[in-house]
Order: C-alpha cells, then structure tokens, then sequence
C-alpha cells in the first residue's frame, strides 16, 4: 500500500512519471493509461494528481476558486517554495488582482488589434513562401517554424533588433521550470541568467518602438489601468508566451501536413482552410502539454477527495486527444470542427495571445498552400525536449513550387 | 426544449432544438451551423461566433460585459446594433424562438 498522506479513499494510483524522457518522446499511450485509470489519478512519483479526460481538465481550467494559479502553475508550490523568477501578473495570478491585468494584455490582443496587423504579417508570410521555395530543401523548424514567428512577432512587439536570439532560450527556460526539479528543469534554470538579464533590459519602455505592442501595455498605465512598475512584468508575459509556443505551433502544423499528405491536398485545394489546418494541429500535437493548478480547499472530483493545497496535473495534451469527446482523436482532420479544444487553455487564463497565433499560422499557411505543391519530409524529425512544451529540434523537408 | 433560428446569409435558414444551459455557439457548433466558428471555445476571446439579434428580442437580453462590447469592435462582418456573441447568450426558456441572423464572414 503506498502512503501518501491521503485520507483512505478509493482512487487509481500509478507510478508514471509525465516528465521522464520516455513519457515526453511519446506521450500517447501513458495519456491513454491515465484516462483509463480514471477520472483522477494519483502520481505517486510526485504525490501529486492529474486529471487526463477532457471533462475533468475542462472543469479545472473553468473553476479557478477551487483549482487557483497564484501558488503557481508549476509543480512547485509558490506556499512552500520560493519562485524561481518573480511570477507574471496573469499566469500566476487568480482574480481579482488578475482581472485588472488580464483586460490590459485583452485590449492590446484584441481581434480589432488584429485587423491593423494582418497585412503586414500576410506579406511577410509571402515573402517568407517565396524564399522557401528558393531554398527548396531546409530545416522545417529553424526556417519556418521559427523563422516566419521570428520575423513579424519581435516587430509586432516592437524589441530591439539586437539579442533577439535570448527569446527561444528564455522561453525554453520558463516551460521546461514548470515540470519537476529534473535534469531539464536544473539546466534550464542554471543557463537562464543571461537571457533573463536581456528579457528584463527589453520589458523597460526605452527599449520598446512607440507604435509596438509593448508600448500599448505601457500606454494602459499612463491611463492609470495598471501601476507603472507592473507594465514591464506584463511586457515579459508576451516575450515569454508569445514565440516559442507559436514556434511549436507551427512545428506541429508543418510536422502533420508533411505527415498526412491526404490532409495537405485537401489544403492545396482549398487555402482558406489554413487556419482551420494550424487549429487541429494544435488539438493534434498540444505545444502546451500540461499545467498545474492548486486546490483551495478540499475538493471532490470524479469521486475522488483532494485535500487542500494539492497540486493538480493537468494533461491538456490528452484530452485534446480523449475518445470521450472527439471522433477519431488519433486522426489529423484540417476539417474537423476543433472549438472546445484546450491547446490554448479554457477558463479565465486561456491564452491571451491566441489570435495572434492564428492569424500568424493562418496567413503562413495559406501562403504555402497557394505557392507551394507538396511537402516532403526528407529525413528523420528530431525532437526537442522540455518539460512543458511539445515540439522538434529539426524536421528536413523538401518543397516544390506549384 | 427552446428552439433558436439561425438565418444564413444566402437566405436559408436552420432551426434547432438546443439544450437549456448551453450557449446559442455550443448549440450551433454542435449543430454544425457552419457560420458559428467558436474558435475559443466560447471564452469570450475571438469574437468569431458573431450574431444578428432580431431587432425585437435584441432589448430583452441581459446588457453585454464590456468585454463582449470590445470584441465587437473587431469583428470580421460590421457591427450593428443589434450585434452580439452567441457564446454570451446563454440558452433558456425565455430565449426559445430566438432568430439569429449570420454575418458573411466571421475571420
């Protein structure tokens, strides 16, 4: 019998680690385990809980005063231990403190916002078609995965043209200090002091263009909507959120296209389902795989008893992909209805930035779809790993103009 | 069970029985009323389950959050008063025989 501290209910226990390399090279099987294991189940490796079906993650994500983020949406628990960076204003915090911020980054995300940024982004899409189709072999993931993100989302923001290069990195750095005190959370954390120091130079309003995103979040507080000193801790969340997800999200989309060639035809054919192709990749392969949260109180789920203060696992990757809520789950459909989907959250701290994702994967991806005839994968896809994130180191593809 | 029209912009129009409780985008989605889109899965974020109210009932429904108001200051197809988000309104008795009027375009 393994102790753990719990009251003596009946729940599923198992000895799966979300966070070793064999459940992050290939999750699929351990989520379907999970699922089936039942609605909540303890993870005894970290005495902690996860929730792996649809209904329950959903019912997580949408029940903030019972499942809270300000004690972190990490593994570790900002009660007992000290954050490892002083946490976001959104991210890592519950109403009402997060609501004031949270309607800042809303505005400066809007759909309206949008619209001003969507020409530019198409011709840069364009321009980036065209000079794939020039190069004709490469590396998926370096030249359009990140490279299209990297060349209109740093603009957007309004950076520094200097030091873009610390962006993956720090990044990289705050997903993968989201999972356990593992190998990959203690290099990361370890290598992160330069790329901290340039993220934290880049939030401060001198270093920021006049007309970027980031000026806006400083403008809201010359109204007064946030107090000064929370303006450049707000600029970090886009830097931190805002690129290597997208990075991910592109990965993904390009990964299954070049994969499912039936899928690519249907999107040749007809380039207005882009978006709806960089939409299903993201229910497919989930860049965010997982988040915590925090109970406030003890709490019953799906028959179980949680005690306050547990942490909770949510496995947003696997109920993306749980039978109980879509047909097929397995199947890369560019023409599946994909509302609902969690890849970007649910509730109050679903992704702000998430307009900005589609409209960056829509336009690549119908710039691609309208110049380009087929996509090969040429060699083996690398993965790349991190704690919290899903995604390729490299991915060799080759690409024949129309 | 209410019953809520939606009306294409071709002129057709689909009517169907949905659930109380669920919002007028759940029940078109799972309709497959093809001019919903709901792509935020009804979170009140990408204003892409834009709506026509009928102008009678439009002044019945409990006033929009200034959220929903914003968001429909980005949406794809022209605002209107009569504007709103179908993942706000929340599907009850009081709402049965709502006609819904769909924009041309929601991206």
């Amino acid at each position: 019998m393994t102790q753990h501290g719990q009251l003596a209910s009946s729940h599923p226990i198992s000895s799966i680690d979300p966070f070793s390399p064999e459940f992050l090279a290939d999750p699929y099987p351990f989520h379907h385990e999970l699922r089936e294991a039942g609605a909540v189940v303890w993870l005894e490796r970290y005495s902690t809980w996860t929730v792996a079906r649809y209904d329950d993650v959903h019912r997580t994500l949408n029940d903030w005063q019972t499942f809270c983020s300000n004690r972190g949406v990490g593994m570790s628990d900002f009660a007992k231990e000290k954050p490892w960076r002083p946490p976001s204003l959104v991210l890592e915090k519950d109403p009402p403190d997060h609501d004031r911020t949270r309607s800042v980054l809303n505005k400066v995300l809007s759909p309206a916002v949008m619209k001003t940024l969507r020409e530019r982004f198409a011709r840069a899409a364009e321009a980036k078609a065209d000079e794939l189709i020039e190069i004709g072999e490469f590396d998926a993931i370096v030249e359009l995965a990140q490279g299209f993100p990297l060349s209109v989302f740093p603009d957007a923001v309004g950076m520094r043209k200097d030091g873009r290069e610390h962006l993956l990195p720090y990044a990289g750095a705050v997903f993968n200090a989201f999972g356990p005190d593992n190998d990959l959370r203690r290099n990361a954390i370890e290598r992160a002091a330069p790329h901290i120091s340039w993220i934290a130079e880049q939030c401060q309003r001198q270093n920021l263009a006049l007309d970027g995103l980031g000026a806006k979040i400083f403008a809201a507080a010359d109204a007064g909507e946030i107090a000064m000193e929370e303006a450049p801790v707000l600029v970090r969340s886009l830097l931190s959120a805002g690129l290597d997800t997208t990075v991910n999200g592109f990965g993904a989309a390009i990964f299954c296209l070049g994969r499912f060639p039936d899928q690519w035809a249907k999107l040749h054919a007809n380039p207005s389902l882009a978006r709806a192709a960089f939409e299903e990749g993201i229910r497919f392969e989930s860049p965010v795989q997982t988040f915590f949260r925090t109970t406030t109180k003890p709490v019953s789920l799906g028959g179980v008893q949680m005690d306050e203060g547990s942490k909770v696992l949510m496995l947003l990757a696997s109920a993306n992909r749980d039978p109980r809520k879509w047909e097929n789950p397995d199947s890369y459909d560019i023409e599946r209805r994909t509302s609902g989907h969690v890849g970007f959250g649910s509730g109050i701290h679903i992704c702000v930035g998430q307009l900005l994702a589609r409209l960056e994967g829509e336009v690549m991806l119908s710039a691609l779809a309208s110049k380009v005839r087929s996509i090969e994968i040429t060699g083996e896809p690398k993965r790349a790993f991190n704690n919290t994130l899903r995604g390729l180191e490299s991915l060799p593809v080759a690409i024949k103009a129309k | 069970m209410p019953n809520i029209t939606f009306l294409n912009p071709d002129g057709s129009r689909q009517t169907f029985y949905i659930a109380e409780g669920v919002s007028v985008m759940q029940g078109a989605v799972a309709n497959g009323v093809g001019g919903i889109v709901g792509e935020c899965g009804g979170n009140a974020m990408c204003a892409t389950c834009h709506v026509y109210v009928d102008g009678s009932q439009v002044a019945s429904f409990p006033p929009m959050s200034a959220n929903e108001d914003a968001l429909l200051d980005g949406t794809a197809s022209d605002r209107k008063p009569n504007s709103r988000l179908s993942c706000q309104i929340l599907v009850t008795e009081a709402v049965g025989g709502l006609v819904v009027e769909l924009p041309e375009r929601q991206i």
